[in-house]
């Protein structure tokens, strides 16, 4: 399975809301940062919740800038990363 | 009051539905022959082994072995492995702190923990305060933990929401040169794994 983004590149997070478990958290969608790296294919979660062991999907760990994700910020330089698969990402 | 002491939450208290449901679960497994009450007693002995003396070793080891530091950080599972430790199928990932650099971990999902070098992870990191305010203003809270990240160190949150876990590699204290990986095992504690801490000074042990 090839990966489609590549560390260094800019990503957004899909502002995206559907039902059932996901694994992408409230505060990161819609918000942009860059690949830290690439760690691998795994289920999806949102299908392995139903048992369902039939959708792998590249997982990225994705930082983001504090400021980029937080009005005010503590420092903007600080930053967090988040993991998140591909189907939730964009390119910039 | 008195039949509620907080240290002997089993004295004259009825069950809670949660203990309920385990005793349930726990009679199920053996009734249907799917789990004889010793495998379980076993995997709970297995369990509680695990701790963050683990950590330690692994964090002493890389302080000591500049080769094994490089291995840590490209694959902490299969550093690990090397090690003898038992890190099953999650990827473990090594996040090194730096005088440029201090990393701390947070799962915001739910508690997501690399308990196979740390064990069962404490009360707070399992709270909705740690959980969501370690995103949100990292250095406030690793200040009420008694931790003051200077302004020019970057600090990086790490909010394990899926399939990684993490290990911070704290900085080695100074005045340790000549000290041996057993030795240094000692200043290396939980907390300092978390990132919500430093090493010990080598004045504490």
């Amino acid at each position: 399975m090839n990966a489609r983004f590549k560390p260094g590149q800019r990503v957004r997070v899909r502002e995206w809301y559907p039902p059932g478990h996901v694994r992408t958290p409230y505060y990161i969608r819609g918000k942009s940062g860059e690949i830290e790296r690439v760690c691998g294919v795994f289920d999806n979660p949102e299908r392995l919740a139903y048992a369902k062991a039939d959708d792998p999907k590249t997982l990225y760990r994705v930082r983001f800038r504090q400021s980029d994700v937080w009005e005010r910020a503590e420092r903007p330089n600080d930053t967090i990363d988040v993991e998140i698969y591909e189907h939730w990402l964009e390119g910039t | 009051m008195s039949d509620r002491h907080p240290h002997h939450p089993e004295h004259h208290r009825p069950s809670t539905y949660h203990e309920k449901l385990t005793a349930a679960v726990l009679e199920l497994l053996a009734e249907k022959n799917i789990l004889s009450p010793a495998q379980i007693t076993e995997s709970i002995a297995v369990m509680d082994a695990r701790g963050p003396h683990l950590g330690a070793k692994v964090v002493a080891r890389a302080w000591t072995d500049a080769a094994f530091k490089q291995r840590l950080l490209a694959d902490g599972s299969a550093a690990c492995r090397e090690m003898g430790i038992d890190v099953g199928t999650l990827k473990l990932v090594v996040v090194e702190n730096t005088e440029q650099v201090h990393n701390v971990i947070v799962c915001t999902l739910c508690s997501c923990y690399p308990k196979m070098l740390l064990g069962i992870p404490p009360a707070w990191y399992k709270s909705k305060a740690y959980r969501s305010r370690t995103a949100r203003e990292p250095r406030k809270v690793l200040a009420e933990f008694g931790l003051d990240v200077p302004g020019d160190v970057t600090v990086r949150v790490h909010d394990s929401t899926a399939d990684m876990r993490y290990l911070v590699l704290p900085l080695r204290p100074r005045g340790t040169d000549g000290w041996t990986a057993a030795q240094l095992e000692q200043l290396v504690t939980r907390d300092a794994m978390i990132g919500v801490a430093r090493a010990k000074e080598p004045a504490a042990v």
